[in-house]
């Protein structure tokens, strides 16, 4: 199901001027069913030893008195690895929940989460759960850092659509 | 009605241990992991045979124990006992862990006056009182039975030992266990590690499984044991005890048990 593709070839003809070392690409499927609520979603990496830095995380802020963070931990890998260890809400670590649609979080190599990355074998993780509906968790191993564009990639069943990893150097 | 009720069921509470095992005494609360403090969970409290439905008789919360994270006994809230169980409220105001417990200490006593059978239940500070000193065929016995969860809200908290009693003691956090992890816990008595003391865990669901999970181990020379939950939900935890440290003189021994209920998340 996860594939490592290198695409050197594309990244060359589009341009790298943009250059981020890290990039994650997430689909927020439309669903079919009578009750919809856009899912919470929380990204994050972990390490070999179950490390785990936060990227980001989509819940409902705009709620008064902060009630939407009530449900911050049904996203429950990343609540117990990181959530309930955080204090939220925070610039640049938490933002809105988004409507179904492809969403690209580019992650400069000056982002605390990755700036001081050991080399080595990681798994960037994808959770979304939502009310009244599912939850699933996205695992996708990659390698830090990378002497040429590499690109990682794997298919949600449910929660989640396509979602992507790319590294460059 | 109800303190008819009550009181059987607090009974049945404290002697189930010693009827092998003819029901099970459990709290179950709404939620176990919560996102901040000020949130409440509600607990169930009931006995019955099949974990964890109320269809039997409720466990009275008389005697209930709630201990917020920096060791502050907390009020319930809505405390209401029906026909099959008792419920409550627990706000959570404090971030951290709080343990939630019905704590029943008592003597038992049977005997007979001018050959008149009688029994009594009660508080050994009562005992001198309430059984006459020339009760002949005195048999007395201790129970101390503690039946507890935890719930946190945000970071679990450290739980410390009680010191007294039959008592699980985190190694892994109650509120931090995940299916396929395994996970491990010491229980002491009287705050001395419990050694080889054969524990029952069991998972709830049992109305829809045709074959119970149930995990019986033992504890290691350090009264520790580890278990790895074989699926996601909430699992009862039991070990019972018998010796003879009594507060009574006339008590030939002490019947000690211990209940938990935890929940395992899914991965």
């Amino acid at each position: 199901m996860q594939k490592t593709i290198s695409l050197t070839a594309c990244v060359l003809l589009t341009g790298a001027a943009h250059a981020a070392d890290l990039n994650v690409a997430i689909e927020v499927p439309r669903l079919s069913v009578a009750e919809y609520h856009r899912p919470y979603v929380a990204v994050w990496i972990e390490g070999p030893d179950r490390t785990a830095m936060h990227l980001d995380v989509w819940y409902d802020v705009k709620l008064k008195d902060h009630e939407g963070a009530k449900w911050l931990k049904d996203l429950r890998a990343w609540w117990r690895r990181i959530g309930r260890d955080l204090t939220l809400p925070a610039d640049g670590v938490s933002g809105a929940t988004r409507a179904p649609g492809a969403y690209e979080l580019a992650f400069p190599a000056s982002h605390p989460a990755i700036a001081n990355l050991a080399p080595g074998e990681y798994r960037l993780m994808v959770e979304a759960a939502r009310e009244v509906g599912g939850r699933e968790l996205i695992e996708i191993p990659f390698r830090w850092p990378a002497t040429e564009i590499q690109r990682y990639q794997a298919q949600g069943q449910h929660e989640l659509g396509a979602v992507a990893v790319t590294v460059k150097p | 009605m109800n303190r008819l009720i009550g009181l059987a069921s607090v009974l049945l509470g404290t002697l189930a241990f010693s009827t092998a095992q003819a029901h099970r005494t459990w709290l179950l609360p709404s939620s176990t992991v919560l996102s901040a403090p000020g949130e409440w969970v509600t607990v169930d409290a009931a006995v019955s045979n099949q974990l964890f439905y109320f269809n039997h008789v409720p466990l009275r919360a008389d005697t209930l124990e709630i201990v917020a994270p920096n060791g502050a006994k907390v009020a319930p809230q809505n405390v209401s006992t029906g026909k099959f169980r008792t419920t409550f409220d627990v706000q959570l105001n404090e971030a951290g862990t709080y343990r939630i417990a019905v704590v029943n200490d008592g003597v038992m006593a049977s005997y007979k006056v001018g050959g008149e059978q009688k029994r009594w239940r009660g508080r050994a500070q009562d005992f001198a009182k309430q059984v006459p000193a020339n009760a002949e065929e005195l048999r007395v016995f201790e129970t101390t039975a503690r039946v507890e969860t935890f719930v946190t809200a945000g970071k679990p908290s450290e739980l410390k030992a009680l010191g007294r009693g039959l008592e699980l003691v985190p190694v892994t956090h109650p509120n931090d266990l995940v299916a396929g992890e395994p996970a491990r816990f010491k229980f002491l008595l009287d705050d001395q590690p419990a050694r080889d003391l054969e524990v029952t865990i069991v998972a709830g669901g049992e109305r829809y499984r045709d074959r119970p999970i149930e995990l019986k181990t033992s504890t290691d020379a350090q009264g520790e044991l580890e278990v790895t939950w074989p699926e996601p939900g909430m699992y009862w935890i039991n070990a019972s005890a018998q010796d003879r440290n009594t507060q009574i003189e006339q008590a030939s021994e002490r019947r000690v048990s211990y209940v938990a209920t935890v929940e395992v998340m899914a991965p």
